[in-house]
């Protein structure tokens, strides 16, 4: 099944969903961008040349961990993990960043605008933008930039302006508003590189295209290593980028069964969490340039969301998720933040392995599911960051007393050497 | 009268047509129906009322704010409708609804047009909802006698203007530059050429939006477009020095 043939009249749609609602201002920016990108799409040095980038500058192929105290701990499925954690920058986020940021210079334009919830994509784009010799604006909400501080403290020191939004939930969404506010006034010279499969086409079919490569990676790595496919691959779903990129490897063969995993918050029916297919709260709604699920009210408002993880933080998803969720293609399942923390510290605890709050949802939903299965069974899950530079996050969400009484001291020495 | 002929009418006696706007809800219906009047009163031809959306893309910080600010005080759809209908039955100006796509969406187009129809509206302008995906609800509003309004910037080439053109009824939205409501636009030589060029491509009125802040830029669009829309500049103009100072405004703009 090729998602991507889009049946005529009916480009950028992913059955019902997807599509372009935007001002007529962007027009013909996003004329430009389709076409750029088909051509882009159809050239095979393209593509050679964005591996050969990823290659040298980021560290890929990144490899395959088998999980041998987990697995064997759970008594169930073989546990594997997809490493895009080991990426420069942390995440998965830098492939989908190298991709657009050739893509740009194609476009022949000299600016970039992203928005960012964890913080990883922003921090990925300032890289890319440093790398490529590019100007860079990052919009981020006030409240992500309040408990993502060391992302937005690396993206100013790589040279990029970050700016606080203040609208709204002051999260990603707002963001990405803010984004598209910048990206009507400068689109001649300035690349909007949206972060997620989410937006309107051809962002969800590019970012899925640039971060198929995790997918084509692991496939292959896999078969070499176990001999057989994984029964079932996990990955976590915010806007879903990283999810469809490993699912792609795994799309056409239907022994896989393949498990997004969401935000569950403070649970379901605690009206906050961002479960938008997991959980039965959103609806068919148009917002932010597509069509998709949202969490939304009756009136077609959008709801609070709330995540542990920012990176999972978001009303809407990626269209190609509604529609493959739809045809029972992937299956939906949410992790709530008291989940995730435990599972966070059996993995560091069992392997020595700390995923990113976003990619914890993963393996919660992986923990769960695994001593139900055989011992010949192969779990995949997608480790689509690292969870080391989240340290403020995670001593927070673990209430580690030493680190608080740590920030302390270095607080009252700051304060000392000022006055 | 469908919106064309009114504003075809009305240009018999006035060589421009002010267009204002104003956020359902915000910061009340009451300050709502009291900027109503003053607009009235100033002889404003038509009022756009933007329903609150909580994710107003299009707009700058000003209306952004007020979009919120409504949302949060609890203005719902239903409340939108009847303050439209109040309005229509109160004034004489022709009322058109502004807001974001999923609000109609949500409704379902031939309900969310029933209800304008009943409101006493007379068209609409849906901002993030382009051409290729208002077929639709351009071919049932044209039905019901509504004006699905249509929107040519700076940036659609020829060929686009072309297409817009030939959707276009009523009464075609001319955006006057590239960005969000409310920034300032200078009124020259690249705007005016602007309209020419739209003004080629349709037959109905044309209205120049987007930065028109007063009198001078009125002046400006004087025998080039059918109307001028003042949308954020109103809204300062409450916010800094409420009725009285939206009056001032708009006596400015008819004298």
């Amino acid at each position: 099944m090729d998602i991507f043939e889009f049946p005529p009249g009916r480009e950028g749609y992913y059955g019902e969903y997807g599509g372009v609602f935007l001002p007529e201002i962007l027009q013909s920016t996003i004329q430009e961008l389709q076409e750029c990108f088909r051509k882009c799409k159809n050239d095979e040095k393209f593509w050679s040349e964005y591996i050969e980038i990823l290659k040298n500058y980021s560290g890929r192929p990144t490899p395959i961990t088998y999980l041998p105290n987990l697995s064997k701990q759970l008594g169930g499925a073989q546990i594997y993990v997809k490493r895009d954690d080991l990426n420069h920058t942390g995440s998965h986020k830098i492939n989908n960043v190298i991709g657009q940021g050739l893509l740009c210079k194609r476009l022949g334009k000299n600016r970039v605008i992203a928005e960012t919830g964890a913080g990883q994509h922003g921090f990925a784009t300032a890289t890319m933008a440093a790398r490529f010799g590019l100007d860079c604006t990052i919009y981020m909400g006030e409240v992500d930039v309040a408990r993502q501080r060391p992302n937005v403290f690396w993206m100013e020191n790589l040279g990029a302006q970050v700016i606080s939004v203040t609208d709204g939930q002051k999260t990603l969404k707002d963001a990405i508003n803010e984004c598209m506010r910048d990206w009507v006034s400068n689109m001649a010279d300035t690349h909007y590189v949206l972060g997620t499969a989410c937006g309107p086409h051809p962002f969800p079919e590019m970012v899925s295209w640039f971060q198929s490569v995790i997918g084509l990676e692991a496939r292959e790595q896999l078969l070499e290593l176990t001999g057989s496919l994984p029964d079932r691959v996990y990955a976590c779903v915010g806007g879903g980028s990283n999810a469809i990129g490993i699912f792609q490897g795994f799309l056409d063969s239907d022994s896989v069964e393949l498990i997004g995993c969401e935000a569950g918050g403070l649970g379901v029916e605690s009206n906050l969490h961002a479960a938008r297919l997991a959980y039965s709260d959103a609806s068919v709604g148009v917002a932010q340039g597509f069509k998709t699920y949202f969490l939304q009210n009756g009136q077609g408002n959008m709801l609070k969301t709330h995540s542990i993880a920012a990176g999972l933080d978001y009303i809407g998803i990626n269209p190609i998720f509604s529609y493959l969720w739809e045809e029972k293609k992937v299956r939906f399942e949410a992790a709530t933040d008291e989940e995730v923390k435990e599972a966070l510290r059996l993995t560091m605890r069992s392997e020595g392995l700390i995923p990113a709050l976003e990619t914890a949802h993963a393996f919660v939903t992986a923990i769960k599911e695994a001593p139900h299965m055989g011992r010949n069974e192969i779990i995949l899950i997608n480790q689509s960051g690292r969870g080391d530079k989240d340290i403020f996050t995670i001593a927070d969400a673990l209430d580690d007393q030493k680190w608080k009484s740590f920030i302390n001291e270095k607080s009252d020495q700051y304060h000392r050497e000022k006055y | 009268m469908s919106l064309a002929e009114y504003i075809q009418e009305k240009r018999k006696t006035k060589d421009i047509l002010i267009m204002a706007h104003v956020v359902c809800g915000y910061p009340s219906f009451e300050d709502n129906i009291r900027a109503l009047e003053i607009m009235q009163s100033a002889g404003v031809d038509l009022v756009e009322l933007q329903f609150p959306f909580s994710e107003p893309s299009a707009d700058g910080p000003l209306f952004v704010q007020a979009n919120e600010e409504s949302l949060k005080s609890g203005t719902t759809i239903g409340q939108c409708f009847d303050f439209m209908k109040e309005a229509t039955t109160l004034f004489s100006f022709k009322v058109l609804m502004m807001g974001y796509y999923n609000t109609v969406f949500k409704m379902g187009e031939e309900e969310f047009l029933r209800r304008l129809v009943k409101a006493g509206g007379t068209g609409f302008i849906l901002p993030d909802l382009p051409l290729e995906e208002a077929v639709n609800i351009h071919s049932l509003a044209i039905e019901k006698d509504l004006a699905p309004i249509i929107l040519m910037t700076p940036t659609s080439s020829n060929e686009r203007l072309a297409k817009l053109g030939a959707a276009s009824r009523g009464m075609v939205y001319v955006v006057a530059r590239k960005g969000v409501t409310g920034s300032k636009t200078v009124i020259g030589d690249n705007v005016l050429k602007l309209i020419e060029q739209c003004r080629k491509h349709t037959d109905v009125p044309i209205a120049v939006g987007f930065g028109i802040g007063g009198r001078k830029d009125v002046d400006a669009l004087r025998g080039h477009a059918d109307v001028a829309i003042v949308g954020s500049a109103a809204l300062r103009a409450w916010k800094r020095s409420g009725a009285s100072g939206l009056q001032d405004l708009f006596l400015s703009l008819s004298r």
